[in-house]
């Protein structure tokens, strides 16, 4: 159980963080919402088999991390904890494709191990860069960022309740096992079946919640519409900002930035 | 002013596992009265109030708030009048921050946005949480988020106030400061509770129910007073009496 618990603590680190005052902070969380996700979208966008020139994209969460005061333990952290996905997507391929791409002093690299590093690193970068926006941004304020993009409302609203009432799910499902823990000594009691009335309790007490959450909410005038009093407002800082990091994406995955650079040193040096 | 009337005439319900929560209540609430109702747990004191403000629909009798009877039509000016503040903050407090919680019912009256800024300001100025604004609702201490809850429904501006359990689950002190709160009110108040030391501090009258009817409705003194009646209702002298 103190898994869940230190866990949830981390998800109280993202709100802290995001309570922050630096100049990541103070950009529109429009501009940060769409640079992340055609951040992404390039990122998913490369080839397989494509390593090096993936590299420089690094830029954009770590620029943003050291601008934005994210510290970069706690992103490891939340980067290992969500690496067995990419590892179990990815495992495979060195045994699949065997076809050798490249010889680094007599070791052959196949083309398995290549794609298997390109799944690893897209996924690292995509992650880095979501875990990033919402530490410099907050969650409540990219779901409103989101509906102001277009996105359907009930869409915003239901994220906004799934993370206020995590926290009270978690803490109504964990006094629940701890009240059985105290009163199964050792094994009985634990079993499969037990668990299957737990989750059953869980989920009429969330129903129960659930009905008067809302009935709470018809009684201050809820209309279907979560609204926010926020004024959002776009500024020369947002409009360079997304320009900028577009331009930037644009160029990295247009042009294999390492390559050319390292062609220009070599003609240099010639 | 009339339109500050609470009054309940013969009212009856059931929920729809057929069991019958209110059988025939009527009362009538002055504007300004400090109404207690008390009672054993399953009395109906909750369903009572959740009828006050149309969150539940009578099978008989009717409520009227003010000038208006309560009808599908004139909910949303009597949810507006009545501001209603639920037992379990958690359920109450619903939005990512507290700003944006106390600014939930302001913003859906369709109010312009600086209206809506001075309004939660100074609701939070007068339950003494203007440090909270910023905090998630979830990280509060029970004292905290009742304080809170409480502001949500001030920054409507309400002319009643109804409170279920508003003391349950706080410590001396809290509780100490919400009744304070309480009493600089000048809006009218239902409060029900088993905290009957509270009730003898706020309320002048009190209306003592047991199993969907009402037992005695009288000033809180000569109720506290009648050994056999508090008995009855699964109720003792408060304390400060004994």
């Amino acid at each position: 159980m103190p898994k869940i618990d230190t866990s949830l603590f981390e998800i109280g680190t993202l709100d802290r963080l995001a309570a922050g005052d630096t100049d990541i902070h103070a950009l529109d969380p429009r501009a940060k919402l769409v640079t992340t996700l055609a951040f992404i979208l390039t990122v998913v966008s490369f080839g397989r088999y494509e390593v090096a020139s993936l590299v420089p994209l690094l830029a954009f969460p770590l620029v943003l991390a050291i601008l934005g005061r994210v510290p970069g333990p706690y992103l490891l952290r939340k980067l290992l904890i969500a690496s067995p996905f990419a590892v179990m997507v990815g495992m495979f391929n060195p045994f699949l494709d065997q076809t050798v791409l490249l010889n680094v002093s007599g070791l052959n690299v196949t083309g398995g191990w290549v794609s298997f590093a390109a799944i690893l690193l897209r996924f690292a970068l995509s992650v880095t860069a979501a875990l990033v926006l919402i530490a410099t941004t907050g969650f409540a304020q990219v779901c409103m960022a989101l509906t102001r993009l277009g996105t359907p409302r009930i869409f915003a609203t239901q994220l906004l309740f799934l993370y206020r009432y995590i926290f009270v799910l978690t803490e109504e499902g964990l006094r629940m096992s701890r009240a059985r823990d105290l009163r199964s000594f050792g094994r009985r009691g634990t079993g499969l079946r037990i668990y299957g009335f737990m989750l059953g309790q869980l989920l009429l007490r969330t129903m129960d919640r659930a009905g008067r959450i809302h009935r709470a909410m018809l009684c201050r005038g809820f209309d279907g519409e979560v609204r926010l009093n926020r004024r959002l407002r776009w500024r020369r800082e947002d409009v360079l900002f997304v320009c900028g990091w577009l331009g930037f994406f644009a160029l990295a995955r247009v042009f294999n930035l390492p390559q050319e650079l390292g062609q220009m040193l070599l003609k240099v040096i010639a | 002013m009339s339109h500050h009337i609470v009054e309940v005439q013969d009212l009856r319900f059931a929920y729809p596992d057929g069991n019958e929560a209110l059988s025939g209540l009527s009362f009538r609430i002055h504007h300004g009265e400090s109404v207690a109702i008390v009672g054993a747990n399953g009395a109906g004191k909750s369903t009572l109030l959740l009828h006050l403000n149309g969150c539940l629909v009578p099978k008989q009798g009717t409520v009227r708030i003010g000038d208006f009877p309560l009808t599908e039509k004139t909910l949303p000016d009597v949810r507006r009048t009545v501001g209603m503040v639920f037992q379990d903050p958690d359920d109450q407090l619903f939005m990512p921050t507290v700003y944006d919680d106390v600014a939930f019912g302001p913003l859906n009256l369709g109010l312009p946005f600086d209206e809506v800024d001075a309004r939660v300001r100074a609701a939070l100025a007068t339950v003494g949480g203007e440090h909270l604004a910023k905090r998630p609702p979830y990280r509060l201490s029970g004292g905290e988020k009742r304080a809170v809850a409480i502001a949500t429904v001030l920054s409507m501006s309400p002319n009643i106030l109804v409170l279920d359990e508003p003391t349950s689950n706080l410590d001396p002190r809290a509780r100490r400061n919400l009744i304070t709160l309480l009493h600089g009110f000048e809006h009218t108040k239902i409060i029900a509770t088993h905290d009957l030391d509270m009730v003898m501090d706020l309320c002048g009258r009190t209306i003592v129910m047991h199993r969907g009817h009402i037992l005695a409705d009288g000033p809180t003194r000569d109720i506290f007073a009648d050994d056999r009646l508090l008995d009855e209702g699964h109720l003792e002298r408060p304390l400060s009496l004994r």
